[in-house]
């Protein structure tokens, strides 16, 4: 047995830790995570292009089940429900991705800013978090939503800033985590502007409870603007949209129960999917116990 | 800890205080004024003159503002635009009813989770607690009005016929089943998952270790080393959920058309009744900061770091 | 089974180790410990034995196995490890044979465990007078009796032995006390063997004598055996009736503390007792004098958080080409110091001179050329890079912007790399895929590359393996022959008496002590210098080769710590 190797002789070079993606992947339940969510991502872009009737088209008597051409019979008007489903997903998707999106860049930012200005710059920042965060989200998207009335960039605006501050939480105490490690003040001793000290130091320090962020608040989004849809409050009749979907087939739910049946279960499936994908991130991105302590 | 509880108070009901101007600014952006929605297209100037008096609505809005929280404060919320009815009045029976739904679904719930998350904890890593944790994470991902419904198709009328699907007043204790049952899984998940996550936590700390190896018989390193440390993040955790339930139970009562202040705000909405959208808003804004201050507390009086002060 | 590992002598018990000879406390015959599911060895085939009363001193570096090892004489094992050969007698019982019960039984009372830190090994929700007694786990005992029992120990471990002192919560104690109370609880059921696992890591000189002091005191005065697990050679020498090397799982060094101190037979061994900085108390040269003006002079400073005050009136000079060294323990304030001279801390007042300019408090109010003269080095380099960037980058980041856009990139980093004695290849490659040493010398590559004159260097070693801090130190006197002036802030009075021109001991914010390092150590001042020099443990070697020991050595070219391998 020889001594140990002093550091300076070159060795060959010990493989990298392997990405946040790839390590998710390795989880069985992120595969089926993708699996789920892609297939209903599938349908809703698909759809509209293999739907058999127009989204408006009366087909059937209302709530007719095995009427004739169709496949699961007729919604509250007598419009074909497979063909209103093929159509009503992708402004689900894409409300919920804009508003995800914009709600979670936006609390980055501020959470950024906040954890790393400290002083007063975070204290005004975070009291205003603390009064967004005093109403319950839908709450929220209901009372301004009632007000203005249902309008498509509404409903993201709305569900984007009560993302917000939740996000900028986050983000706050990821930031808090990385600036008390020295590399940030290394940063500083040498006068590196603050605005890059954030770009470059910190932001990519902060991706990966970004990206369970991003996962976590689509999936939110998701249930947000299908709830607005189902209380009547997101897009209006007569778009197809899943949520509205519910809301207007509800009635007959124990007579025609695949117009209801069907937007829900292509909800369910998504949200689990979208979830099982952001589970296996943050297992990734946390690093589970690999066995071998010490 | 007096102190720390005193700040935590001031902030919560400056909190209320930056909420209820909000809620009124809101309502102001309305198009057309309150005399108008009150009366109809159809009202006569004169009447709607008259109202406009009554309703102070002559004067700037700051006079308003400060006579409308005035009003809240002594409970005096107004009078319903749409059944012309004292709002508190209007609102006692609903509010009672999601109170009752509330604490129903999480006395169902907390115990159910917490026995759950701990014996997750304890069999770590095998099936018990695989199954646990894949279960937690379905259900939370589901939008809980998604969950209703798919618990009523499956033992509503159109599936097994267990439970009815839509409250009725003449309606027997089973239709309480699916709307408990339903915010009872809303709530339960993320209960679960911080009970499991904080006893590992606890269980794998040097302090426990260290009980082990003084010797001490297992019950006791669980009751009386982990417990006490493991109680003040469960105990904010369960109370956040609570919180949420102010906010979760609307949808859910409008699927079970159950009466209660969220089918109150719904229909509220409906027919631009201001004064009890305002009401509501408020009084839901208020239960929920109230659970999230106490959940404060009980998280700082779990500590001893914070109860006993540093000599 | 009988045949002991080829470099590990047999003292005290012979080949058969079971406790049939009177007296042996402790004997681990053979064991080995693997991690599930990797299969590696932790513990390979190791074989000890403990006489009552005396101290075993365990010593090894991080990852040598050496808390797995601990933790297994009380039959405990940590997740996702198993036994898979070997015995461990305590008394004449065989470990492996107990019942949970029993093993309830033993622990405690026949064997006790003194944790790393006491900090998170005391219960924060429980007070200390319920965690005192329920160690000691006796039924036969009655409720007064074991309160007397519990006051009893505290005494002896200098502790107050009051009702308010029992109240109490663990997070009002001091680390020290802390400490304290963990060896009571230790004690407290007359234990045959006690395990202490690096009680004193954390722990200022001073106070790490005084519980070193309680715990040889406890262990004759009960006829303990002890296993005392440590990194620090210096302070096992001291304390230790035998010594055991680990390394990497193995067993390399066993035997008497004066037979391995002075005639250490594996390679290991040598060269970790070598790497261990000596106290150098005589046989310094004057520093050169040095005239004109110095290039960084501190005057009258004080600085503080808030309304605390930390520093008060601090005069001090560096000039070219010198090291000085800033001693002080945790809480003197010698890092808020050395920030304010990087212009990291902010709130302070009085004379910051730097060749000839007052130097702004905050680094962005400074010239870029003072930035550039005036290079920090952190103390933990497993946070002092940014995890995200190439090696090449953390050098270049700096110097674009300091200097400027490099005409030739390659070559700033490899004669960087170079400066740090690590090879151009490294540029490629991530933190971490880089060892703890490796690391701070990159660290230090990022601070030389854009040629400074003054060079702080934050308890830069603290966070390494002894083995590792001998390289640095070594790294840095080639430094300062190249003329660079080093501001070198520590606790570790042994590395300054090797390293430093001159030093200065802070005390609680002040400056007791101030002069060349020669007259400092020789013939020390200050009452608080006196006590610091008594207090750290220290060594005399013996054995062939000896002087080319941390300190000794250095003046010899080229014959520093690296060459025994």
């Amino acid at each position: 047995m020889s001594g140990p190797s002093t550091s300076t002789t070159p060795t060959a070079p010990v493989r990298r830790r392997t990405g946040l993606f790839r390590t998710a992947w390795r989880f069985g339940r992120t595969k089926v995570g993708v699996a789920l969510a892609g297939l209903i991502v599938l349908i809703a872009v698909v759809g509209p292009f293999v739907a058999p009737y127009t989204p408006t088209e009366f087909v059937a008597r209302p709530f007719e089940s095995g009427a004739d051409g169709t496949l699961f019979g007729g919604d509250n008007r007598g419009r074909d429900v497979l063909t209103r489903f093929l159509w009503g997903g992708w402004t689900l998707l894409l409300l919920a991705g804009a508003s995800a999106g914009l709600g979670v860049a936006a609390g980055t930012v501020i959470g950024i800013i906040a954890g790393y200005r400290r002083g007063w710059v975070d204290d005004v920042l975070m009291r205003t978090n603390d009064v967004l965060l005093a109403f319950p989200q839908l709450i929220a998207a209901l009372l301004v939503m009632s007000i203005i009335g249902p309008k498509v960039w509404l409903i993201v605006a709305v569900i984007a800033v009560s993302h917000m501050p939740r996000v900028a939480r986050v983000i706050r105490e990821a930031t808090r985590k990385v600036i008390e490690q020295d590399y940030v003040k290394a940063a500083e001793a040498i006068g590196l502007p603050r605005g890059r000290i954030m770009a470059v130091e910190i932001l990519p320090n902060v991706t990966s409870p970004l990206l369970v962020e991003l996962g976590l608040r689509l999936t939110y989004s998701i249930g947000v603007v299908a709830v607005l849809g189902f209380l009547g409050m997101g897009l209006q009749p007569p778009t197809a949209d899943w949520g509205l979907m519910i809301n207007e087939n509800r009635q007959a739910m124990a007579v025609q129960p695949w117009a209801v049946a069907l937007p829900v279960t292509a909800i369910a499936i998504l949200t689990v999917g979208a979830n099982l994908i952001t589970d296996g991130l943050s297992r990734a991105a946390i690093g589970i116990d690999r066995g071998v302590e010490k | 800890m007096t102190r720390l509880i005193a700040v935590r108070l001031f902030f919560g009901a400056l909190t209320l205080w930056a909420v209820s101007l909000v809620v009124f600014a809101a309502t102001q952006a309305l198009p057309g004024d309150a005399a108008q929605l009150i009366l109809g297209r159809d009202a006569t100037p004169e009447r709607l003159e008259a109202l406009r008096d009554q309703l102070n609505l002559h004067e700037p809005v700051a006079v308003q503002y400060m006579q409308w929280l005035q009003g809240v404060v002594q409970g005096d919320l107004g009078t319903s635009f749409s059944n012309r009815r004292p709002v508190a009045e209007f609102l006692a029976s609903p509010v009672q009813s999601s109170l009752t739904l509330m604490g129903l679904s999480a006395l169902v719930a907390t115990p159910i989770a917490l026995f759950v998350g701990a014996f997750s904890a304890l069999r770590r890593d095998r099936g018990f607690d695989h199954s646990a944790s894949m279960g937690t994470l379905v259900v939370a991902s589901i939008p809980e009005f998604v969950v209703g419904i798919l618990l009523i198709l499956l033992l509503g009328p159109g599936g097994l016929d267990l439970f009815p699907s839509v409250y009725a007043r003449e309606g027997g204790p089973e239709q309480w089943v699916l709307p408990v049952l339903t915010l009872a899984l809303a709530v339960a998940p993320p209960i679960v998952r911080m009970m499991r996550a904080t006893m590992i936590e606890v269980l794998e700390s040097e302090f426990v270790q260290q009980a082990r190896l003084k010797g001490l018989a297992e019950r006791r390193v669980l009751w009386r080393h982990a417990a006490p440390n493991a109680i003040g993040p469960v105990a904010q955790v369960v109370a956040l959920q609570l919180a949420w339930l102010a906010g979760g139970v609307v949808a859910i009562e409008f699927l079970f058309n159950f009466p209660g202040v969220g089918k109150v705000l719904m229909d509220a909405i409906e027919n631009r009744d201001v004064p009890l959208v305002q009401a509501v808003v408020l009084l839901i804004a208020g239960i929920y900061i109230l659970v999230n201050l106490v959940a404060d507390v009980i998280g700082l009086a779990a500590n001893p770091k914070v109860r006993v002060a540093n000599r | 089974m009988t045949e002991q590992p080829e470099n590990t002598r047999a003292e005290g018990s012979t080949a058969d180790s079971r406790p049939s000879t009177e007296g042996t406390v402790l004997s681990v015959d053979g064991l080995t410990v693997i991690g599930r599911p990797s299969d590696v060895e932790i513990i390979s085939d190791v074989s000890v034995s403990v006489n009552r009363g005396e101290i075993l001193g365990l010593v090894g570096e991080s990852g040598s196995g050496k808390t797995t090892l601990g933790l297994t004489l009380l039959r405990h094992l940590k997740r996702a490890t198993e036994i898979v050969g070997g015995r461990v007698w305590v008394g004449r019982q065989d470990l492996a044979s107990l019942s949970e019960r029993q093993v309830r039984e033993l622990r405690g009372r026949a064997v006790a465990y003194i944790p790393q830190s006491p900090a998170s090994a005391l219960n924060p929700a429980l007070r200390l007078g319920d965690q005192l007694s329920e160690a000691l786990h006796d039924p036969t005992l009655t409720r007064s009796e074991i309160a007397d029992r519990v006051r009893e120990v505290l005494r002896e471990v200098a502790l107050p032995d009051d009702h308010a002192f029992l109240r109490r919560y663990p997070h009002q104690l001091s680390g020290g006390q802390q400490q304290r109370v963990a060896i009571a609880m230790a004690f407290v059921g007359r234990p045959d063997l006690i395990v202490l696992d690096e009680p004193t890591t954390g722990l200022d000189v001073t106070t790490q004598a005084h519980v070193l002091e309680t715990i040889r005191s406890m262990t004759r005065e009960y006829g303990t055996a002890g296993v005392y697990i440590s990194h620090d050679m210096a302070v096992v020498a001291d304390l230790a009736d035998d010594i055991a090397v680990m390394y990497r799982g193995e067993l390399v060094e066993h035997g008497r503390a004066d037979a391995v101190l002075s005639d250490p037979q594996h390679e290991y061994t040598r060269r970790l007792l070598m790497a261990v900085p000596l106290l150098r108390t005589s046989g310094h040269e004057e520093p050169p004098a040095r005239d004109g003006e110095p290039l960084l002079r501190i005057s009258g400073l004080s600085a503080g958080y808030g309304r605390t005050q930390v520093l008060e009136g601090i005069d001090l000079s560096v000039s070219p080409g010198e090291c000085v060294a800033l001693l002080g323990e945790s809480g003197s304030g010698k890092t808020t110091l050395s920030r304010s001279v990087a212009g990291l801390h902010h709130q302070f007042a009085g004379g910051l001179v730097f060749d000839g300019q007052a130097l702004a408090t905050s680094s962005y109010r400074r010239t870029a050329e003072q930035r550039r003269r005036i290079q920090y080095v952190f103390q933990n380099p497993y946070e002092a890079l940014n995890p995200r960037k190439r090696v090449r980058d953390q050098i270049l980041g700096p110097y674009r912007h300091l200097v400027g856009r490099p005409d030739h990139p390659d070559l700033v980093v490899a004669q960087a790399l170079e400066r740090a004695t690590l090879p151009a290849s490294y540029g490629e490659r991530f933190p971490e895929q880089l060892s703890g040493g490796e690391r701070q010398r990159v660290c230090i590559a990022r601070a030389v590359a854009t040629r400074p004159d003054l060079l702080v260097c934050d308890e830069i070693t603290s966070a390494l393996d002894v083995s590792v801090q001998a390289e640095i130190v070594k790294l840095l006197r080639s430094l300062q022959d190249d003329g660079m002036a080093l501001l070198f802030v520590t606790h570790n009075i042994a590395l300054v008496s090797n390293i430093a021109d001159r030093v200065a001991i802070l005390n609680q914010g002040e400056i007791v002590e101030y002069g060349t390092v020669g007259q400092v150590m020789s013939a020390p001042e200050h009452e608080y210098t006196r006590a610091l020099i008594a207090d750290t443990p220290d060594f005399e070697l013996s054995f062939p080769g000896a002087p080319e020991r941390l300190g000794l050595g250095l003046e010899q070219e080229g014959r520093g710590v690296d060459s025994g391998a």
